[in-house]
């Protein structure tokens, strides 16, 4: 560890990335790239090649550290005084929120998972962003049921005391909403990455593949094409999954991060449909039916539906693109100073493995490989993390990341010439973070 | 004999009695038991395009009427076009529409506030959606011909049935060929099937990728603050700060050595009691109150505004909010609400009676 950071600092260092000033970057954005704006970026990008700031020095001892803190001094609290323990007094900026403005009932709602302030993969139970179509209750576990029937020989019914005796598997998956995104198709509209891009989140979840209780009942291998998920709440959510989804990797889940559901989360059983839209793995899960034809259900008929610029809109729309977001530095943050940072950010794919995630720190330009933090697994949140030294001058930060189908993430304007502006869902462009001279960074959209 | 033969045979006599591990895998003796027919028809109730499920009923429009201004209007409207509670079910739609199959007003940007009725491509969906989920707070408690009549009643409100029509499980199939969306659905695309083809390729470029970039779009000024303070949003430690985006955005350029941001501790450790506005919000008050704005029932400024000097108006409003009331502010009962504790709705009760109108 002998310090990477000291033979850093003081060293030249080439930021071709930090070249635009402000002004000039108000002015591209309005009239665009001419001969003369050229000129001037090239001006800029030389005087960029600067010297980064020596170590800062103290002159007078941190108080922190000549003066002794209580901790230090007096006896703490016994163990088990929170017997299940909540986050320090000092972490209450880390909350689940609602837009204001996205939804009028808040039982119709949803709550963005604060990603500008989570470390690796896990996010927090109590984070996990909610999506409810009619309220969440307190489901009694004990007289919860779950019946698997239709094209099938055996139709049967499982207790929790059933399911939770079947061979169990414990899997990592990213649950994301559709509709993640879904405010930014046409213009920038929130600050920050927590409404951008929360309706995003990932558990280890446990439970029983789909499969093991598909063979149980002995389902129709002829005619069973599809099966619907029923939750037991207001909404009675419906979903059609193809049962060659349902037969590779449908879990039927109790645990999560360890303990059972939380019950904004489906509390005693959900389905986790992965790689698949949120709005599939149903919460609350009562029922499986197998099937020879689609449902045609309300949130996959009248809402989930894309609409594209020729009026159609598509239907059963399901996998989660590729996709990826630097969470900080993000939208609403202020970098303090010039210096090191840490560019960290979150990558996904519904169709399998992240296998690389480009940065890119001059508006796209150029772009160079991020580290993937392990571990990398299928269609889970893989963190990844790129060293990057600010100069102070205004930059655009973007990332990129590329699955193992070889599927690469797009712009915001390569997604529009395909399926316009206003198909709401499945937007996965490519994030766009402005960081102003001020150190202050805002959600743009550059191309 | 020898010993380990022995042994074979003693093991094959016991396997008679004991199934061989793997196929009592496969059975999962004792897990699960059969689903009786009952218990199957309490829970099968969904009804699919081709209408497997449909039970059989009859509905008329004029007694979908009444059963919607009973119990639809106060988040639908009269006519199913509010957009106050929920986005609109009726309008968008044409006679040209009813006989294409196609809304026209889907095309371009014609019609920006999609309805239900623009979009719904199944008349099953509506039927099933209706019959499971609702009214909105009592979700399952409609009789068959009831769903029937109210299905009914949007397809007059839609200008698809005259009002003397009657809607039933023989002839809901014709009702189908006239659904005015009914060609407007496709399931071309990448995104069902895992190992279809994506809809957007590109390339993944390393160098000299775009010389031009632009700034297309950036977030207004006026939805700055439309999320709150994000100081309050972020830790106000570690690498980066949260913006104090309830004042202008900062001006000065960082310069060498860090800054020291106002210091967002204080308003970052919470407080351990519900604030009125938390227990409005968690209780679902604010769902038919607005604090400024009336919506279902009167704005709270309005309470405020009706006792204004009225020594008893906090336990007669108290009282009136477990046990539910109307009259007072229009037709629309409100239920009585046992959410909050006595605490917490005497502190929302003071709260709203201290509100002033702006």
């Amino acid at each position: 560890m002998e310090s990477r950071f000291r033979n850093k600092l003081g060293r030249v260092i080439r930021a071709p990335e930090n070249y635009l000033d402000q002004a000039l970057i108000r002015d591209i954005s309005v009239e665009g790239i001419n001969d003369q704006r050229r000129g001037f970026i090239k001006k800029s990008f030389l005087a960029a090649v600067g010297v980064v700031t020596a170590d800062r020095a103290f002159s007078a001892p941190d108080p922190a550290i000549v003066n002794l803190p209580e901790h230090s001094k007096t006896l703490g609290k016994p163990v088990a005084s929170r017997p299940y323990g909540a986050p320090s007094i000092y972490e209450t900026s880390l909350q689940r929120r609602e837009s204001p403005g996205l939804t009028r009932v808040s039982a119709a709602s949803v709550s963005f998972a604060p990603l500008q302030s989570l470390f690796g993969i896990i996010t927090p139970s109590g984070l996990h962003f909610e999506r409810h179509h009619q309220g969440w209750h307190e489901v009694d576990p004990t007289q919860h049921r779950l019946m698997v029937h239709g094209l099938v020989d055996n139709p049967k019914i499982y207790t929790m005391d059933d399911l939770m005796r079947l061979p169990s598997v414990s899997r990592i998956h990213f649950i994301e909403c559709g509709a993640n995104s879904a405010m930014e198709w046409g213009n920038v509209a929130v600050p920050s990455v927590q409404y951008t891009h929360g309706m995003l989140s990932c558990s280890e979840f446990t439970g029983v593949p789909l499969s093991v209780l598909l063979d149980h009942v002995g389902f129709d291998q002829a005619n069973g094409k599809f099966v619907l998920a029923e939750g037991s709440d207001g909404s009675s959510m419906t979903r059609t999954i193809a049962i060659d989804r349902a037969l590779d990797d449908v879990l039927v889940v109790w645990g999560m991060n360890g303990e059972m559901l939380r019950p904004e989360n489906g509390y005693p059983l959900r389905l986790v449909v992965p790689g698949v839209q949120g709005v599939s793995s149903v919460k609350w899960l009562r029922r499986i039916e197998v099937g020879d034809q689609k449902w045609g259900t309300k949130d996959e008929s009248v809402h989930y539906v894309d609409l594209m610029p020729d009026g159609m809109h598509r239907q059963y729309t399901s996998v989660q693109e590729c996709k990826s977001v630097v969470t900080t530095p993000s939208g609403g943050q202020v970098l303090l100073d010039k210096g090191f940072y840490n560019i960290t950010g979150l990558a996904w794919s519904g169709r399998g493995k992240v296998t690389k995630v480009d940065v890119s720190v001059d508006g796209g330009n150029t772009w160079r490989a991020a580290r993937l933090e392990s571990p990398v697994l299928t269609k889970s949140l893989t963190r990844f993390n790129m060293d990057w030294v600010w100069d102070g001058k205004p930059t655009i930060i973007q990332s990129r990341a590329i699955d193992e189908t070889g599927y690469v993430q797009p712009q915001i304007n390569q997604l529009r010439e395909v399926r316009g502006t206003r198909s709401i869902y499945h937007n996965n462009a490519i994030q766009s973070w402005l960081v102003s001279e001020t150190g202050e960074v805002q959600n743009v959209q550059a191309y | 004999m020898s010993k380990l033969i022995k042994v074979f045979f003693v093991l094959m006599s016991l396997s008679v009695f004991h199934a061989p591990l793997t196929e009592a895998q496969d059975d999962y003796l004792n897990v699960g038991r059969p689903a009786l027919e009952e218990e199957i028809a309490a829970w099968d109730i969904d009804v699919r395009p081709d209408f497997m499920g449909l039970p059989a009923g009859t509905g008329s429009v004029e007694m979908g009427e009444e059963i919607w201004e009973e119990k639809c209007t106060v988040c639908h409207g009269s006519f199913g076009e509010s957009n106050e509670v929920f986005t609109p079910i009726v309008g968008g739609i044409t006679p040209e529409d009813v006989k294409a199959g196609r809304v026209d007003g889907l095309i371009g940007n014609k019609h920006p506030q999609r309805t239900t009725m623009m979009k719904l491509p199944t008349i099953s969906t509506l039927w099933d959606y209706i019959n499971r989920a609702m009214p909105w707070t009592a979700p399952k408690s409609l009789e068959a011909d009831e769903v029937y009549a109210l299905v009914a009643y949007i397809l007059h409100l839609s200008q698809i049935v005259p009002y003397e029509f009657e809607l039933s499980d023989e002839n809901i199939g014709d009702i189908q060929k006239l659904l005015p969306n009914r060609n407007g659905m496709t399931v071309e695309h990448g995104l069902w099937d895992t190992n279809a083809n994506p809809d957007v390729l590109v390339n993944a470029c390393m160098e000299n990728c775009n010389a031009q970039v632009r700034i297309h779009s950036s977030l207004p000024d006026i939805a700055r603050s439309a999320h709150g303070d994000l100081r309050a949003q972020n830790r106000h430690f570690g690498a980066t700060r949260g913006a104090d985006t309830l004042s202008e955005a900062l001006v000065d350029p960082v310069r060498d050595g860090r800054r020291e941001l106002t210091n967002t501790q204080a308003s970052v450790v919470a407080k351990v009691d519900a604030s009125p506005e938390q227990v409005a919000k968690q209780h679902m008050c604010l769902s038919c109150h607005g604090v400024n704005e009336a919506l279902v029932g009167p704005a709270f400024t309005e309470v405020a505004d009706k006792y204004v000097g009225d020594g008893d108006a906090l336990v007669n409003l108290f009282n009136k909010v477990r046990q539910g009331g109307s009259g007072v502010w229009g037709a629309v009962p409100m239920p009585a609400q046992s959410g909050p504790t006595d605490s917490e709705l005497k502190g929302l009760i003071t709260w709203i009676l201290e509100l002033e109108k702006n």
